[in-house]
């Protein structure tokens, strides 16, 4: 997996407002651009793809000059080497699958990454589509031709805007696991679009959070959830933490998966695709998460998880406080009231047992690590 | 019998138009399709008016610039030896005038049709945008061309008022089937203006049902 460097400065003008974007990070794996509908993550997106251009923008990606107002560079976007997944992938209407394959793979200048025809293939699962029209694929099925298109111009920066929003529920699991997997598997650096903050987690390692017209924090997904201050953005009904696990156990009989962190134990309803030593990141709401000093015996909760309170931040004129509890390593957030702070007299350096109801996992709580 | 060589001139002269028009039209209607500039109204208007204006106007026009007293005239005569006027060099250029408006309306319209969505995605793939153009807009507009030829080609064969200012009536040079219609009627010959009435009649129907006929199934990929 290759780093590269990204800086950008953009000043754009939205409808609305401004957007005045500043970004110096090392891109590797997936980061996503999060940030509600208008906040110019699309139009960011368009910038530095070099479809469109901003009032001013300095944009240098791994010591390449793609635009410098200031000098009047503004490389064409056929000239960079990037590849943008639009949301409504945009497949040629006059060829099949394989002849938009073959118009990106013709064109790409490069032939590094160890990208090849039939590697792109294989990992999107489109052998049996080559022949196929594009009129006769199904959304979730041209999200992935569109991808595989983009992958076969071996870009050193894979843009995805919004690949999911035009799809349903359905058609969203089937393509989630491809846009996480892809990136990673042909080591491209990616920037993925998105205003949801479930796809972040199951996709993206970093993230960019946009809000009120700039960039309002960088850093890993983890550790944005964790944050308070940055909650007007990720949502308060979205609070939450990631812990990443490891598939312990799959007990066919209970029908429950095991997992183990930090030398803890979870168990959740059995997730069929994940088989023992895989490696997950599973997701815990703020809200499903209670708090007890002492070990509970002769309870329904299976998942007791043994911490001490990092910090408590008690929401003004509301009934709830949120408890950031350190599992040894991991952090976990949890959402109880006031007065159940008050009356268990929770402070830093508490220990703590956090309960879980095992029941409160679904399916896209949790996401397979590469 | 009548004599065929009005005939075979005509389309002659439908085919050179055609040819010609293509590839003048093409970049001016990508061009009206694209530009925000002022001037597109203008533009727009000037291509359109050989719809509404007399034949005879435009040809009293064109014979004027065409006249070897004109500097386009004269040059012409310069360069090749022989007038614009009464020649069937005149009749192409005169063509092309006159049948502008129904290659380039089609054409603007299927590349508007079309829009900047496939031409993004193309760039995004690292076309450059010539080729963007004649890998993804022209096959998109497919059924935009067919339509803009054919209707180029049949209008170009039923020309007659601008023929006649600019050309006359030179047979083998100038005499299409429009003038030999015209020529037949005046000299009473009936019969011979009857069987080319009919087979232009025939001709142009049978284009106008081609056309709508490819618009309405359209090919599938055009949306």
């Amino acid at each position: 997996m290759s780093a590269r460097r990204l800086e950008l400065q953009a000043s754009l003008r939205l409808e609305a407002f401004r957007l005045e974007a500043e970004l110096d990070l090392t891109l590797e794996g997936v980061t996503a651009l999060f940030g509600p509908n208008g906040s110019g993550k699309s139009t960011l997106l368009r910038v530095i793809a070099g479809l469109d251009r901003a009032e001013a923008a300095s944009i240098r990606y791994d010591e390449a000059v793609w635009a410098d107002s200031a000098r009047s560079i503004h490389l064409a976007a056929y000239r960079r080497p990037v590849g943008l997944v639009f949301q409504d992938a945009r497949l040629f209407e006059h060829l099949d699958v394989a002849g938009n394959l073959r118009y990106a793979d013709r064109r790409s200048r490069r032939n590094g990454g160890g990208i090849t025809w039939e590697g792109v293939i294989e990992a999107l699962d489109l052998g049996n589509l080559l022949e196929r029209r594009v009129a006769r694929l199904s959304g979730g099925e041209r999200q992935r031709v569109a991808l595989a298109r983009t992958i076969l111009t071996r870009p050193k920066l894979l843009l995805l805007d919004e690949p999911l929003s035009a799809l349903d529920i359905g058609r969203k699991a089937e393509i989630l696991p491809y846009l996480g997997s892809a990136p990673r598997h042909f080591g491209i650096p990616t920037i993925f679009v998105s205003h949801a903050i479930d796809e972040v987690v199951q996709i993206a390692d970093r993230m960019i959070v946009l809000g009120e017209g700039r960039v309002q924090a960088v850093g890993s997904v983890s550790e944005i959830l964790e944050r308070s201050d940055l909650q007007s953005y990720t949502g308060r009904f979205e609070a939450g933490s990631l812990l990443e696990a490891v598939v312990t156990g799959q007990d066919e009989a209970f029908r429950l998966t095991e997992l183990s962190f930090a030398g803890q134990t979870i168990t959740m309803p059995m997730v069929s695709f994940l088989s023992v030593g895989d490696a997950v990141r599973l997701r815990i709401r703020a809200r499903d998460v209670a708090l007890a000093k002492q070990r509970p015996e002769g309870l329904s909760i299976r998942n007791i998880l043994a911490g001490e309170v990092v910090e408590v931040s008690e929401e003004a004129g509301t009934a709830f406080a949120e408890v950031l509890i350190d599992l040894d390593g991991p952090r976990l957030r949890a959402r109880i009231t006031r007065a159940s702070v008050s009356d268990l007299e929770l402070g830093p350096g508490e220990r703590v047992f956090a309960l879980v109801k095992s029941t409160t996992f679904d399916r896209r709580a949790i996401s397979r690590r590469q | 019998m009548p004599d065929l060589a009005p005939l075979w001139l005509t389309l002659h002269l439908a085919l050179v138009t055609t040819v010609l028009l293509l590839i003048v039209g093409t970049p001016l209607a990508w061009w009206l399709a694209h530009t925000r500039a002022r001037i597109k109204p203008l533009v727009e208007a000037v291509t359109a008016l050989p719809l509404v204006l007399p034949p005879t106007v435009m040809g009293f026009y064109l014979l004027v610039l065409f006249s070897p007293n004109s500097w386009i005239g004269s040059f012409w005569v310069t360069v090749t030896g022989k007038t614009l006027t009464f020649s069937f060099s005149g009749l192409v250029v005169a063509s092309l005038f006159y049948s502008l408006p129904f290659m380039v309306q089609p054409l603007q319209g299927a590349f508007q049709a079309i829009g900047p969505r496939p031409m993004e995605a193309a760039a995004s793939l690292r076309a450059s945008p010539l080729d963007a153009f004649f890998t993804v807009a022209v096959p998109l507009a497919g059924r935009g061309f067919l339509t803009a030829s054919v209707l180029t080609f049949a209008h170009t064969i039923g020309e007659f008022g601008v023929v006649l200012m600019v050309g006359g009536n030179i047979p083998g040079e100038t005499r299409v089937i429009a003038i030999d219609i015209y020529e037949k009627v005046e000299t009473l010959q009936y019969g011979e203006a009857h069987l080319l009435s009919a087979g232009l009649l025939i001709f142009s129907f049978a284009v106008l049902v081609l056309v709508y006929a490819v618009n309405r199934r359209g090919f599938s990929h055009v949306r």
